[in-house]
Protein backbone atom coordinates (compact mmCIF):
# COMPACT_ATOMS: atom_id res chain seq x y z
CA UNK A 1 0.00 0.00 0.00
CA UNK A 2 1.31 3.29 -1.05
CA UNK A 3 1.53 6.79 0.84
CA UNK A 4 -1.41 8.11 -0.56
CA UNK A 5 -3.43 5.01 -0.29
CA UNK A 6 -2.67 5.12 3.25
CA UNK A 7 -3.69 8.26 3.58
CA UNK A 8 -7.09 7.81 2.15
CA UNK A 9 -7.47 4.13 3.89
CA UNK A 10 -6.51 4.91 7.23
CA UNK A 11 -9.02 7.69 8.09
CA UNK A 12 -12.23 5.78 6.71
CA UNK A 13 -10.84 2.86 9.21
CA UNK A 14 -11.10 5.13 11.98
CA UNK A 15 -14.04 5.88 10.96
CA UNK A 16 -15.73 2.81 10.64
CA UNK A 17 -14.63 1.95 14.27
CA UNK A 18 -15.81 4.98 15.61
CA UNK A 19 -19.00 4.46 13.98
CA UNK A 20 -18.72 0.66 15.03
CA UNK A 21 -18.06 1.66 18.74
CA UNK A 22 -20.91 3.97 18.95
CA UNK A 23 -23.96 2.22 20.42
CA UNK A 24 -21.49 1.15 23.08
CA UNK A 25 -21.00 4.79 24.33
CA UNK A 26 -23.72 6.33 22.92
CA UNK A 27 -27.46 6.63 24.47
CA UNK A 28 -30.40 5.27 22.58
CA UNK A 29 -31.41 8.82 21.07
CA UNK A 30 -28.37 8.97 19.69
CA UNK A 31 -27.72 5.62 18.59
CA UNK A 32 -31.06 6.20 17.02
CA UNK A 33 -29.80 9.49 15.39
CA UNK A 34 -27.29 7.87 14.22
CA UNK A 35 -28.64 4.83 11.93
CA UNK A 36 -31.27 7.81 10.61
CA UNK A 37 -27.56 9.50 9.90
CA UNK A 38 -26.07 6.64 8.06
CA UNK A 39 -29.59 5.64 6.12
CA UNK A 40 -28.95 9.42 4.78
CA UNK A 41 -25.67 9.03 4.03
CA UNK A 42 -26.31 5.58 1.51
CA UNK A 43 -29.26 8.16 -0.01
CA UNK A 44 -26.93 10.59 -0.05
CA UNK A 45 -23.83 8.68 -1.52
CA UNK A 46 -26.33 7.02 -4.62
CA UNK A 47 -26.87 10.52 -5.51
CA UNK A 48 -23.48 11.76 -5.60
CA UNK A 49 -23.14 8.96 -8.84
CA UNK A 50 -24.85 11.68 -10.78
CA UNK A 51 -24.87 14.46 -9.44
CA UNK A 52 -20.82 14.49 -8.75
CA UNK A 53 -19.59 12.09 -10.97
CA UNK A 54 -21.53 12.50 -13.87
CA UNK A 55 -22.69 15.64 -13.37
CA UNK A 56 -26.70 15.09 -14.16
CA UNK A 57 -28.70 16.93 -11.31
CA UNK A 58 -31.59 14.97 -10.46
CA UNK A 59 -33.94 17.19 -8.25
CA UNK A 60 -36.57 13.88 -8.03
CA UNK A 61 -33.93 11.31 -6.27
CA UNK A 62 -36.73 11.05 -3.41
CA UNK A 63 -38.90 9.07 -6.03
CA UNK A 64 -36.01 6.46 -5.47
CA UNK A 65 -35.85 6.21 -1.71
CA UNK A 66 -39.66 6.66 -1.58
CA UNK A 67 -40.67 3.92 -4.02
CA UNK A 68 -38.33 1.37 -2.48
CA UNK A 69 -39.36 2.28 1.32
CA UNK A 70 -43.00 1.45 0.10
CA UNK A 71 -42.43 -1.54 -1.89
CA UNK A 72 -40.91 -2.82 1.53
CA UNK A 73 -44.01 -1.78 3.59
CA UNK A 74 -46.58 -3.15 0.53
CA UNK A 75 -44.47 -6.50 0.29
CA UNK A 76 -44.06 -7.09 3.63
CA UNK A 77 -46.37 -9.88 4.75
CA UNK A 78 -48.84 -8.28 7.61
CA UNK A 79 -48.31 -11.27 10.12
CA UNK A 80 -44.73 -12.57 9.57
CA UNK A 81 -41.49 -12.00 9.04
CA UNK A 82 -40.32 -11.49 5.38
CA UNK A 83 -36.57 -12.62 4.53
CA UNK A 84 -34.12 -10.61 3.42
CA UNK A 85 -33.11 -12.72 0.95
CA UNK A 86 -35.91 -12.25 -1.10
CA UNK A 87 -37.32 -8.91 -0.02
CA UNK A 88 -34.42 -6.18 -0.67
CA UNK A 89 -33.53 -7.83 -4.18
CA UNK A 90 -37.23 -7.20 -4.38
CA UNK A 91 -37.65 -4.05 -3.31
CA UNK A 92 -33.79 -3.05 -5.49
CA UNK A 93 -35.34 -4.13 -8.75
CA UNK A 94 -38.47 -2.63 -8.82
CA UNK A 95 -36.56 0.65 -7.99
CA UNK A 96 -34.11 -0.27 -10.39
CA UNK A 97 -36.80 -0.60 -12.99
CA UNK A 98 -38.45 2.56 -12.10
CA UNK A 99 -35.38 3.86 -12.83
CA UNK A 100 -34.81 2.87 -15.92
CA UNK A 101 -38.26 4.09 -16.89
CA UNK A 102 -37.92 7.46 -15.57
CA UNK A 103 -34.30 7.77 -16.42
CA UNK A 104 -34.79 6.18 -20.32
CA UNK A 105 -37.35 9.55 -20.48
CA UNK A 106 -35.68 12.28 -18.27
CA UNK A 107 -31.87 11.52 -19.55
CA UNK A 108 -33.32 13.14 -23.01
CA UNK A 109 -33.06 16.56 -21.82
CA UNK A 110 -30.16 18.27 -20.34
CA UNK A 111 -28.87 20.62 -17.92
CA UNK A 112 -32.14 23.17 -16.64
CA UNK A 113 -34.44 20.97 -18.19
CA UNK A 114 -33.61 17.67 -16.61
CA UNK A 115 -33.99 18.77 -13.15
CA UNK A 116 -37.37 20.07 -14.01
CA UNK A 117 -38.33 16.65 -15.90
CA UNK A 118 -37.11 14.60 -13.08
CA UNK A 119 -38.45 16.80 -10.50
CA UNK A 120 -41.70 16.15 -12.30
CA UNK A 121 -41.51 12.63 -12.36
CA UNK A 122 -41.04 12.92 -8.19
CA UNK A 123 -44.05 14.37 -7.53
CA UNK A 124 -45.68 12.04 -10.19
CA UNK A 125 -44.42 9.20 -7.60
CA UNK A 126 -45.62 11.65 -4.91
CA UNK A 127 -49.11 11.79 -5.97
CA UNK A 128 -49.49 7.98 -7.02
CA UNK A 129 -48.45 6.76 -3.44
CA UNK A 130 -50.86 10.35 -1.68
CA UNK A 131 -53.73 9.38 -3.74
CA UNK A 132 -53.83 5.44 -4.13
CA UNK A 133 -55.95 3.72 -1.85
CA UNK A 134 -53.68 0.72 -1.70
CA UNK A 135 -50.92 2.71 -0.08
CA UNK A 136 -52.79 3.81 2.56
CA UNK A 137 -53.49 7.45 1.11
CA UNK A 138 -51.45 10.64 2.89
CA UNK A 139 -51.86 8.29 5.95
CA UNK A 140 -48.87 6.16 4.58
CA UNK A 141 -48.62 2.75 5.88
CA UNK A 142 -47.33 0.58 8.50
CA UNK A 143 -44.39 -2.35 8.31
CA UNK A 144 -45.54 -4.59 10.90
CA UNK A 145 -43.81 -7.15 11.54
CA UNK A 146 -39.48 -6.47 10.25
CA UNK A 147 -37.69 -8.39 8.15
CA UNK A 148 -35.12 -11.28 8.95
CA UNK A 149 -32.38 -13.27 7.70
CA UNK A 150 -32.80 -16.80 8.41
CA UNK A 151 -30.75 -19.96 7.37
CA UNK A 152 -33.30 -22.65 8.19
CA UNK A 153 -34.85 -22.26 11.21
CA UNK A 154 -31.93 -20.34 12.81
CA UNK A 155 -32.04 -16.85 12.22
CA UNK A 156 -28.90 -14.80 11.39
CA UNK A 157 -29.84 -11.10 11.70
CA UNK A 158 -33.57 -10.03 13.04
CA UNK A 159 -33.50 -6.45 11.70
CA UNK A 160 -35.90 -5.79 14.75
CA UNK A 161 -33.38 -6.11 17.16
CA UNK A 162 -31.82 -2.09 16.99
CA UNK A 163 -28.16 -3.68 17.56
CA UNK A 164 -28.63 -5.89 14.98
CA UNK A 165 -30.18 -3.13 12.51
CA UNK A 166 -27.50 -0.53 13.63
CA UNK A 167 -24.41 -2.79 12.19
CA UNK A 168 -26.38 -3.94 9.03
CA UNK A 169 -27.24 -0.35 8.30
CA UNK A 170 -23.44 0.46 9.25
CA UNK A 171 -22.64 -2.67 6.77
CA UNK A 172 -24.70 -1.19 3.99
CA UNK A 173 -23.00 2.21 4.22
CA UNK A 174 -19.84 0.55 3.88
CA UNK A 175 -20.49 -1.75 0.86
CA UNK A 176 -22.03 1.05 -0.93
CA UNK A 177 -19.18 3.37 0.08
CA UNK A 178 -16.71 0.75 -1.51
CA UNK A 179 -19.09 -0.54 -4.67
CA UNK A 180 -18.88 3.54 -5.47
CA UNK A 181 -14.99 3.54 -4.46
CA UNK A 182 -14.96 0.72 -7.26
CA UNK A 183 -16.83 2.38 -9.65
CA UNK A 184 -15.12 5.21 -9.22
CA UNK A 185 -11.42 3.58 -10.56
CA UNK A 186 -13.21 1.57 -13.20
CA UNK A 187 -13.89 1.87 -17.16
CA UNK A 188 -17.40 2.86 -16.45
CA UNK A 189 -16.55 5.26 -13.64
CA UNK A 190 -14.17 6.86 -15.78
CA UNK A 191 -16.34 7.61 -18.88
CA UNK A 192 -18.83 9.30 -16.52
CA UNK A 193 -16.27 11.31 -15.30
CA UNK A 194 -15.82 12.48 -19.01
CA UNK A 195 -19.01 12.89 -19.19
CA UNK A 196 -19.33 14.99 -16.74
CA UNK A 197 -16.08 17.45 -18.09
CA UNK A 198 -17.24 17.05 -21.86
CA UNK A 199 -19.77 14.93 -23.28
CA UNK A 200 -19.02 16.30 -26.83
CA UNK A 201 -15.40 15.16 -26.49
CA UNK A 202 -16.62 11.79 -25.30
CA UNK A 203 -19.17 10.99 -28.44
CA UNK A 204 -16.06 11.89 -30.17
CA UNK A 205 -14.07 9.53 -29.13
CA UNK A 206 -17.06 7.32 -29.63
CA UNK A 207 -18.92 7.18 -26.23
CA UNK A 208 -22.38 6.71 -26.66
CA UNK A 209 -22.98 8.84 -23.88
CA UNK A 210 -26.80 8.18 -23.19
CA UNK A 211 -26.29 4.50 -22.28
CA UNK A 212 -24.29 5.35 -19.80
CA UNK A 213 -25.95 7.93 -18.38
CA UNK A 214 -28.57 5.54 -17.93
CA UNK A 215 -26.61 2.98 -16.32
CA UNK A 216 -25.73 5.74 -13.79
CA UNK A 217 -29.12 6.91 -13.45
CA UNK A 218 -30.67 3.39 -12.46
CA UNK A 219 -27.63 2.39 -10.59
CA UNK A 220 -28.04 5.71 -8.83
CA UNK A 221 -31.69 4.79 -8.20
CA UNK A 222 -30.91 0.57 -7.33
CA UNK A 223 -28.36 2.20 -4.45
CA UNK A 224 -31.36 4.92 -2.92
CA UNK A 225 -33.38 1.44 -2.84
CA UNK A 226 -30.67 0.12 0.23
CA UNK A 227 -31.84 3.25 2.08
CA UNK A 228 -35.39 3.59 1.21
CA UNK A 229 -35.70 -0.59 2.38
CA UNK A 230 -33.48 0.55 5.49
CA UNK A 231 -35.67 3.31 6.23
CA UNK A 232 -38.87 1.77 6.11
CA UNK A 233 -37.52 -1.08 8.26
CA UNK A 234 -36.37 1.37 10.80
CA UNK A 235 -39.41 3.57 11.42
CA UNK A 236 -41.75 0.84 10.43
CA UNK A 237 -43.85 3.50 8.79
CA UNK A 238 -43.64 4.97 5.78
CA UNK A 239 -45.42 8.03 4.06
CA UNK A 240 -45.74 10.09 1.19
CA UNK A 241 -43.60 13.02 2.53
CA UNK A 242 -40.35 10.77 2.19
CA UNK A 243 -40.71 11.09 -1.65
CA UNK A 244 -42.11 14.84 -1.54
CA UNK A 245 -39.72 17.55 -3.45
CA UNK A 246 -37.77 18.50 -0.39
CA UNK A 247 -36.23 15.44 0.40
CA UNK A 248 -34.81 15.76 -3.26
CA UNK A 249 -33.67 19.11 -2.35
CA UNK A 250 -32.11 17.82 0.95
CA UNK A 251 -30.11 14.96 -0.45
CA UNK A 252 -29.11 17.62 -2.86
CA UNK A 253 -28.18 20.11 0.19
CA UNK A 254 -25.99 16.99 2.06
CA UNK A 255 -23.67 16.76 -1.28
CA UNK A 256 -23.40 20.39 -1.52
CA UNK A 257 -22.83 21.30 1.93
CA UNK A 258 -20.04 17.98 2.46
CA UNK A 259 -18.54 18.92 -1.14
CA UNK A 260 -19.54 17.55 -4.38
CA UNK A 261 -16.81 15.04 -6.52
CA UNK A 262 -16.20 12.66 -3.41
CA UNK A 263 -17.86 9.67 -1.55
CA UNK A 264 -16.86 11.59 1.66
CA UNK A 265 -18.31 14.45 0.67
CA UNK A 266 -21.43 12.67 0.78
CA UNK A 267 -21.08 10.94 3.78
CA UNK A 268 -19.79 14.10 5.59
CA UNK A 269 -22.61 16.09 4.55
CA UNK A 270 -25.37 13.87 5.43
CA UNK A 271 -23.47 13.69 9.00
CA UNK A 272 -23.29 17.32 9.23
CA UNK A 273 -26.90 18.09 7.76
CA UNK A 274 -27.97 15.68 10.82
CA UNK A 275 -25.91 17.67 13.13
CA UNK A 276 -27.44 20.94 12.43
CA UNK A 277 -30.94 20.37 12.37
CA UNK A 278 -30.52 18.98 15.62
CA UNK A 279 -28.86 21.37 16.87
CA UNK A 280 -31.65 24.08 16.00
CA UNK A 281 -34.42 21.89 17.04
CA UNK A 282 -32.81 21.74 20.74
CA UNK A 283 -34.98 23.24 23.09
CA UNK A 284 -32.24 23.08 25.80
CA UNK A 285 -30.33 25.36 23.51
CA UNK A 286 -32.79 27.21 21.65
CA UNK A 287 -35.68 27.10 23.99
CA UNK A 288 -39.40 28.02 22.65
CA UNK A 289 -36.98 29.59 19.30
CA UNK A 290 -35.95 25.88 18.44
CA UNK A 291 -39.84 24.98 16.79
CA UNK A 292 -38.52 27.73 14.14
CA UNK A 293 -35.44 25.48 13.67
CA UNK A 294 -35.99 25.77 9.78
CA UNK A 295 -34.89 29.35 9.84
CA UNK A 296 -31.01 29.02 12.09
CA UNK A 297 -30.97 26.04 9.27
CA UNK A 298 -31.51 27.76 6.71
CA UNK A 299 -29.05 30.46 7.38
CA UNK A 300 -26.05 28.30 8.49
CA UNK A 301 -25.97 26.94 5.31
CA UNK A 302 -26.15 29.84 3.49
CA UNK A 303 -23.22 30.77 5.31
CA UNK A 304 -21.33 27.47 5.20
CA UNK A 305 -22.05 27.50 0.99
CA UNK A 306 -20.79 30.78 0.86
CA UNK A 307 -17.50 30.26 3.27
CA UNK A 308 -16.96 27.08 1.65
CA UNK A 309 -18.48 26.56 -1.94
CA UNK A 310 -16.12 23.44 -1.80
CA UNK A 311 -17.73 22.18 1.00
CA UNK A 312 -16.55 20.60 3.91
CA UNK A 313 -13.94 18.35 2.37
CA UNK A 314 -12.93 21.05 0.25
CA UNK A 315 -11.87 23.30 3.30
CA UNK A 316 -7.98 22.04 3.75
CA UNK A 317 -7.26 22.65 -0.02
CA UNK A 318 -8.71 25.57 0.28
CA UNK A 319 -7.30 26.65 2.71
CA UNK A 320 -4.19 26.13 1.34
CA UNK A 321 -5.02 27.86 -1.51
CA UNK A 322 -5.80 31.14 0.45
CA UNK A 323 -2.65 30.92 2.71
CA UNK A 324 -0.07 30.21 -0.39
CA UNK A 325 -1.55 31.50 -3.63
CA UNK A 326 -0.26 29.73 -6.89
CA UNK A 327 0.14 31.13 -9.94
CA UNK A 328 -2.19 30.36 -12.17
CA UNK A 329 -0.36 27.95 -14.79
CA UNK A 330 -1.55 28.52 -18.35
CA UNK B 1 -14.92 3.15 -54.95
CA UNK B 2 -11.49 2.85 -55.37
CA UNK B 3 -10.10 1.37 -52.03
CA UNK B 4 -7.67 4.14 -51.00
CA UNK B 5 -11.08 7.04 -51.39
CA UNK B 6 -11.64 6.67 -47.59
CA UNK B 7 -14.19 9.00 -47.09
CA UNK B 8 -16.73 10.41 -49.72
CA UNK B 9 -19.59 13.15 -48.99
CA UNK B 10 -21.49 13.47 -51.86
CA UNK B 11 -23.84 16.70 -52.15
CA UNK B 12 -23.77 17.43 -48.55
CA UNK B 13 -26.34 20.12 -47.82
CA UNK B 14 -27.29 21.93 -43.91
CA UNK B 15 -29.54 24.39 -43.41
CA UNK B 16 -30.67 26.36 -40.36
CA UNK B 17 -33.77 27.64 -40.73
CA UNK B 18 -33.29 30.11 -43.78
CA UNK B 19 -29.33 29.83 -43.58
CA UNK B 20 -27.77 27.39 -45.98
CA UNK B 21 -24.14 26.68 -43.94
CA UNK B 22 -23.25 24.21 -46.62
CA UNK B 23 -24.83 24.18 -49.86
CA UNK B 24 -24.30 20.83 -51.85
CA UNK B 25 -20.73 19.95 -51.14
CA UNK B 26 -18.80 17.24 -52.56
CA UNK B 27 -15.29 15.81 -50.95
CA UNK B 28 -13.04 13.06 -50.93
CA UNK B 29 -10.68 12.14 -48.51
CA UNK B 30 -8.04 10.35 -49.57
CA UNK B 31 -5.68 7.55 -47.19
CA UNK B 32 -1.92 9.10 -47.41
CA UNK B 33 -3.75 13.11 -48.33
CA UNK B 34 -3.90 16.00 -46.62
CA UNK B 35 -7.31 17.75 -47.99
CA UNK B 36 -7.06 21.34 -47.18
CA UNK B 37 -11.05 23.07 -46.75
CA UNK B 38 -10.29 27.10 -47.36
CA UNK B 39 -12.48 29.99 -46.71
CA UNK B 40 -13.29 32.66 -45.04
CA UNK B 41 -15.28 33.00 -41.78
CA UNK B 42 -18.67 32.22 -42.13
CA UNK B 43 -17.86 29.42 -45.23
CA UNK B 44 -19.04 26.70 -43.97
CA UNK B 45 -16.18 25.12 -43.07
CA UNK B 46 -16.76 23.73 -39.30
CA UNK B 47 -20.30 23.02 -40.29
CA UNK B 48 -18.69 20.93 -42.84
CA UNK B 49 -16.73 19.12 -40.29
CA UNK B 50 -19.43 18.73 -37.73
CA UNK B 51 -21.88 17.14 -40.59
CA UNK B 52 -19.17 14.64 -41.62
CA UNK B 53 -18.40 13.52 -37.99
CA UNK B 54 -21.99 13.33 -37.45
CA UNK B 55 -22.08 15.92 -34.64
CA UNK B 56 -24.90 17.29 -36.77
CA UNK B 57 -26.94 15.55 -39.01
CA UNK B 58 -27.02 16.77 -42.83
CA UNK B 59 -30.20 18.37 -44.77
CA UNK B 60 -29.01 16.19 -47.76
CA UNK B 61 -26.35 14.56 -49.15
CA UNK B 62 -24.36 10.98 -48.60
CA UNK B 63 -21.73 10.89 -46.81
CA UNK B 64 -19.52 6.94 -47.06
CA UNK B 65 -16.42 5.54 -45.06
CA UNK B 66 -15.08 3.16 -47.68
CA UNK B 67 -17.63 0.93 -48.86
CA UNK B 68 -20.33 1.74 -46.11
CA UNK B 69 -23.15 4.47 -46.04
CA UNK B 70 -22.78 6.46 -42.54
CA UNK B 71 -25.33 9.23 -43.23
CA UNK B 72 -27.50 8.22 -40.62
CA UNK B 73 -24.96 7.10 -38.01
CA UNK B 74 -24.64 8.75 -35.29
CA UNK B 75 -21.35 10.57 -34.02
CA UNK B 76 -20.06 7.97 -31.61
CA UNK B 77 -20.71 5.14 -33.91
CA UNK B 78 -18.48 7.04 -36.82
CA UNK B 79 -15.97 7.63 -34.46
CA UNK B 80 -15.42 3.88 -33.57
CA UNK B 81 -15.47 3.31 -37.32
CA UNK B 82 -12.64 5.37 -37.27
CA UNK B 83 -13.90 8.61 -37.91
CA UNK B 84 -11.67 11.41 -35.83
CA UNK B 85 -12.17 15.10 -35.08
CA UNK B 86 -10.46 17.47 -33.13
CA UNK B 87 -11.58 20.98 -31.96
CA UNK B 88 -11.31 24.33 -33.19
CA UNK B 89 -11.90 25.07 -29.13
CA UNK B 90 -9.69 22.60 -26.96
CA UNK B 91 -11.41 20.51 -25.50
CA UNK B 92 -8.92 18.44 -23.30
CA UNK B 93 -9.49 17.16 -19.79
CA UNK B 94 -7.84 19.73 -17.54
CA UNK B 95 -7.59 17.61 -14.47
CA UNK B 96 -6.36 14.77 -15.87
CA UNK B 97 -2.88 13.80 -17.05
CA UNK B 98 -1.97 13.86 -20.59
CA UNK B 99 -2.13 9.79 -20.50
CA UNK B 100 -5.12 9.66 -18.57
CA UNK B 101 -6.79 12.01 -21.51
CA UNK B 102 -5.48 9.62 -24.08
CA UNK B 103 -6.43 6.37 -22.37
CA UNK B 104 -10.23 7.38 -21.41
CA UNK B 105 -10.42 8.00 -25.43
CA UNK B 106 -8.94 4.85 -26.44
CA UNK B 107 -11.25 3.21 -23.67
CA UNK B 108 -14.47 3.12 -26.04
CA UNK B 109 -13.29 0.49 -28.82
CA UNK B 110 -11.54 -1.38 -26.94
CA UNK B 111 -13.95 -3.28 -24.13
CA UNK B 112 -17.14 -3.57 -22.55
CA UNK B 113 -17.83 -0.37 -21.89
CA UNK B 114 -19.95 -0.37 -19.37
CA UNK B 115 -17.44 -2.91 -17.18
CA UNK B 116 -17.32 -1.34 -13.56
CA UNK B 117 -15.31 -3.87 -11.34
CA UNK B 118 -12.32 -3.55 -13.28
CA UNK B 119 -9.86 -0.86 -12.88
CA UNK B 120 -9.73 1.64 -15.63
CA UNK B 121 -5.76 1.82 -15.25
CA UNK B 122 -5.48 -2.03 -15.79
CA UNK B 123 -6.90 -2.06 -19.16
CA UNK B 124 -3.97 -2.86 -20.93
CA UNK B 125 -5.22 -2.39 -24.55
CA UNK B 126 -6.28 1.15 -23.62
CA UNK B 127 -2.82 1.82 -22.03
CA UNK B 128 -0.64 0.57 -24.86
CA UNK B 129 -2.64 2.73 -27.41
CA UNK B 130 -2.72 5.96 -25.51
CA UNK B 131 1.15 6.05 -24.85
CA UNK B 132 1.66 4.80 -28.46
CA UNK B 133 -0.41 8.31 -29.34
CA UNK B 134 1.26 10.47 -26.99
CA UNK B 135 4.19 9.28 -28.86
CA UNK B 136 2.87 9.62 -32.19
CA UNK B 137 1.85 13.19 -31.14
CA UNK B 138 5.16 14.30 -29.78
CA UNK B 139 4.18 13.99 -26.03
CA UNK B 140 6.55 11.29 -25.14
CA UNK B 141 7.96 13.73 -21.86
CA UNK B 142 4.78 14.75 -21.16
CA UNK B 143 2.56 11.42 -20.14
CA UNK B 144 2.13 12.68 -16.63
CA UNK B 145 1.33 16.01 -16.64
CA UNK B 146 -1.83 17.29 -15.58
CA UNK B 147 -2.80 18.57 -19.19
CA UNK B 148 -4.38 21.78 -17.98
CA UNK B 149 -0.95 23.12 -17.28
CA UNK B 150 0.21 22.30 -20.73
CA UNK B 151 1.18 25.09 -23.12
CA UNK B 152 -0.89 26.43 -25.62
CA UNK B 153 0.64 24.24 -28.75
CA UNK B 154 1.07 20.94 -26.47
CA UNK B 155 -3.02 21.42 -25.49
CA UNK B 156 -2.81 21.17 -29.50
CA UNK B 157 -1.18 18.66 -29.62
CA UNK B 158 -3.24 16.17 -26.86
CA UNK B 159 -5.65 17.18 -28.68
CA UNK B 160 -4.45 14.99 -31.85
CA UNK B 161 -3.14 12.44 -29.53
CA UNK B 162 -6.85 11.93 -28.51
CA UNK B 163 -8.03 11.79 -31.48
CA UNK B 164 -5.62 9.33 -32.50
CA UNK B 165 -6.29 6.95 -29.41
CA UNK B 166 -9.37 6.81 -31.01
CA UNK B 167 -7.29 4.48 -33.85
CA UNK B 168 -9.20 6.54 -36.45
CA UNK B 169 -8.37 6.19 -40.46
CA UNK B 170 -9.84 9.92 -41.23
CA UNK B 171 -8.77 12.71 -38.90
CA UNK B 172 -11.06 15.79 -39.34
CA UNK B 173 -8.72 18.80 -37.89
CA UNK B 174 -10.56 21.97 -37.13
CA UNK B 175 -8.09 24.49 -37.34
CA UNK B 176 -5.51 22.53 -35.29
CA UNK B 177 -2.96 26.06 -36.00
CA UNK B 178 -5.03 28.21 -34.60
CA UNK B 179 -3.03 30.90 -32.14
CA UNK B 180 0.17 29.25 -31.89
CA UNK B 181 3.43 30.53 -32.27
CA UNK B 182 6.33 29.67 -35.84
CA UNK B 183 7.47 27.36 -33.16
CA UNK B 184 4.89 25.36 -32.11
CA UNK B 185 3.39 25.88 -35.79
CA UNK B 186 6.77 24.16 -37.31
CA UNK B 187 6.06 21.34 -34.76
CA UNK B 188 2.55 20.78 -35.77
CA UNK B 189 3.34 20.50 -39.35
CA UNK B 190 5.73 18.15 -39.08
CA UNK B 191 3.17 15.87 -36.86
CA UNK B 192 0.39 16.00 -39.62
CA UNK B 193 3.51 14.90 -41.71
CA UNK B 194 4.27 11.97 -39.56
CA UNK B 195 0.64 11.35 -40.06
CA UNK B 196 0.09 12.03 -43.12
CA UNK B 197 0.96 8.47 -44.70
CA UNK B 198 -1.60 6.08 -42.31
CA UNK B 199 -4.52 8.42 -42.78
CA UNK B 200 -6.78 10.50 -44.65
CA UNK B 201 -6.57 14.25 -43.43
CA UNK B 202 -9.08 16.93 -43.63
CA UNK B 203 -7.77 20.34 -42.66
CA UNK B 204 -9.47 23.31 -42.02
CA UNK B 205 -7.42 26.18 -41.21
CA UNK B 206 -7.02 30.06 -42.07
CA UNK B 207 -3.00 29.87 -41.86
CA UNK B 208 -2.60 29.72 -46.22
CA UNK B 209 0.80 29.59 -45.42
CA UNK B 210 0.79 26.49 -43.85
CA UNK B 211 -1.98 24.93 -46.18
CA UNK B 212 0.02 25.61 -49.24
CA UNK B 213 3.07 24.06 -47.72
CA UNK B 214 1.17 20.75 -46.71
CA UNK B 215 -1.77 20.50 -48.82
CA UNK B 216 -1.83 17.97 -51.59
CA UNK B 217 -5.10 18.87 -52.56
CA UNK B 218 -7.80 22.50 -51.53
CA UNK B 219 -11.18 22.92 -51.38
CA UNK B 220 -12.22 26.42 -51.88
CA UNK B 221 -15.84 27.16 -49.97
CA UNK B 222 -18.00 30.70 -50.05
CA UNK B 223 -21.30 30.93 -48.71
CA UNK B 224 -21.29 27.09 -48.00
CA UNK B 225 -20.63 26.22 -51.21
CA UNK B 226 -17.57 24.83 -53.29
CA UNK B 227 -16.25 26.83 -55.94
CA UNK B 228 -12.87 25.13 -56.14
CA UNK B 229 -10.67 22.16 -56.13
CA UNK B 230 -7.33 21.27 -57.07
CA UNK B 231 -3.92 21.30 -56.42
CA UNK B 232 -2.34 24.22 -54.48
CA UNK B 233 -0.83 25.38 -57.81
CA UNK B 234 -4.01 24.87 -59.78
CA UNK B 235 -6.41 27.14 -56.58
CA UNK B 236 -3.04 29.96 -56.49
CA UNK B 237 -3.69 30.29 -60.12
CA UNK B 238 -7.68 29.63 -59.92
CA UNK B 239 -8.95 33.70 -61.14
CA UNK B 240 -12.48 32.65 -59.28
CA UNK B 241 -10.60 31.96 -56.27
CA UNK B 242 -8.16 34.98 -56.48
CA UNK B 243 -11.64 37.20 -56.98
CA UNK B 244 -13.38 35.38 -54.16
CA UNK B 245 -11.00 34.78 -51.60
CA UNK B 246 -7.26 35.17 -52.13
CA UNK B 247 -8.00 38.82 -52.56
CA UNK B 248 -7.15 39.16 -48.73
CA UNK B 249 -4.18 36.61 -48.47
CA UNK B 250 -2.79 36.90 -51.52
CA UNK B 251 0.54 37.75 -49.95
CA UNK B 252 0.97 35.09 -47.52
CA UNK B 253 0.10 32.89 -50.77
CA UNK B 254 2.73 34.01 -52.75
CA UNK B 255 5.11 33.80 -49.79
CA UNK B 256 4.78 29.86 -49.90
CA UNK B 257 5.58 30.04 -53.05
CA UNK B 258 8.69 31.66 -52.87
Amino acid sequence: MNESMTARVVPLAVACALVAAFPFVGGKFYVDLMVTTMILAIFALSLELLVGRTGLVSFGHAAFFGIAAYATALLSPQAEAASMLWLLPAVVAITALAALGIGALSLRTRGIYFIMVTLAFAQMAYFVFHDMKFAGGSDGRYLYVKPVLAAGSYTLLDLDRPLTFYYVTLGALILVYALLASIGRSRLGHALTGIKANEQRMRAAGFSTYPYKLAAFVLAGALAAIAGFLYAVKDGFVNPEILAWHQSGTVLLMLILGGLGTLRGAVVGAFLFVLLKEFFQSEALFGAFAKHWQLPLGLAIIACVALMPNGVTGLPAQLRRTRMPVPHAG
Amino acid sequence: MPDDILLKASEISRRFGGLVAVDRVSVTLTRGEVHSVIGTNGAGKSTLVNVLAGEIAASGGRVHLQDRDITRWPQPKRARAGVGRTYQRTTIFPRATVFENCRLSAQAHHQHPFNWWHAAAGCAKSSALAHHAIEQAGLAGQAHRIAGTLSHGQKRQLEIAMCLSTTPQVLLLDEPLAGMGPEETERMLALLATLKPGHGILLIEHDMDAVFRIADRITVMVNGAVIATGTPDEIRNNPEVQIAYLGEIERPAEAALT
